[in-house]
């Protein structure tokens, strides 16, 4: 009957489904440090799915002094080397890590700082290429009002392993409490 | 799944203005990035204000290279917070994160990356001494106007 088929016809028009929202920039995960701290921040069982991964955060460390500390996929072995320049306020540091057990990424603001947390963005680029040594960047900073660092950041991790895993610890104390990381993963 | 990385607000001078304000930013967001592409006649500083506080809150840890040297500044109890010098000649261009904004726990930490090629490349970090969330940014030079088509372009981003 014809007007069952045009009836079916609009039908089938009117209730196409709505193409997805498709975005290039997706939240993978997010920690926050509770009560009592936490002398790590772990992010595990990665997708391999995206392009590029990024970490933007925001720590205190529990002691007057660290730095941050990023190890990949596991691996506690010296296979990481980076390059720092860093801004003291008054001076300009420039230095490397060479055959490193994790990469050093900036310093986490001090415990002293009341309400001050040290922020920062990381980017890895291709890290699930398999062909490929990651390669990462970062721009990392804290400022107490009179005090503070900013610090930019080249990582390397020579492995071609796919990173599916991150653990962030400081060199010394913890995490004190509401430190957060967030990845994100960013497609190609 | 919904956006991760939207634009709020974007817009470009019509005519030279002293400051260009952002408000009414909703805090739903986990960081703000701004994104500035601006010039003007004469070259200073530019800072901005948040949520319309005048007082001296503000400080900055900042690195730069000037194309012969590199060096470190700062500055404390300030009454913006500093987000790169912006020179007279050429355009500059800034990416401002402002790191968990609307978290009234803590104070509010700015990032800034500022390029201005006849000028300083610069890497910057703001604080603002407040742990009310922010829902206005004013963004101003500390003497004259940003020029006719400056852009400033606001983003929220979410996290999980």
């Amino acid at each position: 009957m014809w007007w069952a088929r045009l009836l079916n016809n609009a039908i089938a028009v009117f209730s196409a489904p709505v193409p997805p929202v498709t975005n290039s920039y997706e939240s993978i995960a997010t920690v926050t440090v509770g009560s009592g701290g936490s002398s790590t921040i772990a992010f595990s069982s990665i997708p391999s799915t995206y392009k590029h991964l990024q970490f933007r955060f925001m720590l205190k460390g529990t002691v007057a002094s660290a730095a941050l500390l990023v190890q990949y996929s596991g691996d506690t072995t010296a296979s990481y080397n980076d390059h720092y320049l860093e801004g003291s306020g008054s001076t300009v540091t420039a230095g490397y890590d060479s055959t490193s057990a994790q990469i050093i990424y900036g310093s986490v603001a001090p415990t002293a700082a009341s309400n001050v947390f040290g922020v920062g963005v990381l980017d890895i680029l291709d890290y699930a290429d398999t062909n490929k040594f990651k390669t990462t960047r970062s721009l990392t900073g804290n400022d107490t009002n009179g005090a503070g660092y900013i610090d930019l950041d080249s990582g390397l991790w020579r492995k071609t392993t796919a990173i599916s895993s991150a653990l962030f610890y400081p060199t010394s104390g913890s995490f004190a409490q509401y430190s957060q990381i967030a990845l994100y993963g960013i497609k190609g | 799944m919904a956006s991760t990385y939207e634009p709020i607000a974007t817009t470009t001078l019509g005519s030279a203005a002293a400051s260009y304000t952002f408000s009414s930013i909703p805090s739903t967001y986990t960081d703000l990035v701004l994104i500035m592409n601006a010039s003007q006649a004469a070259g200073n500083s530019v800072y901005c204000q948040l949520n319309g506080d005048t007082g001296s809150n503000y400080s900055y840890t900042g690195l730069y290279g000037s194309g012969s040297s590199a060096g470190s500044a700062r500055a404390s109890n300030q009454t913006g917070a500093y987000l790169g010098y912006l020179g007279s000649t050429t355009i500059y261009n800034a990416i401002n994160h402002f790191m968990n904004y609307a978290n009234t726990t803590t104070y509010k930490t700015i990032l800034n990356r500022k390029n201005q090629s006849d000028q300083y490349v610069e890497a910057d970090v703001a604080l603002w001494r407040s742990t009310a969330a922010i829902n206005s940014i004013k963004i101003y030079p500390d003497s004259g106007n940003f020029d006719t088509g400056s852009t400033f372009t606001l983003y929220g981003i979410k996290a999980a």
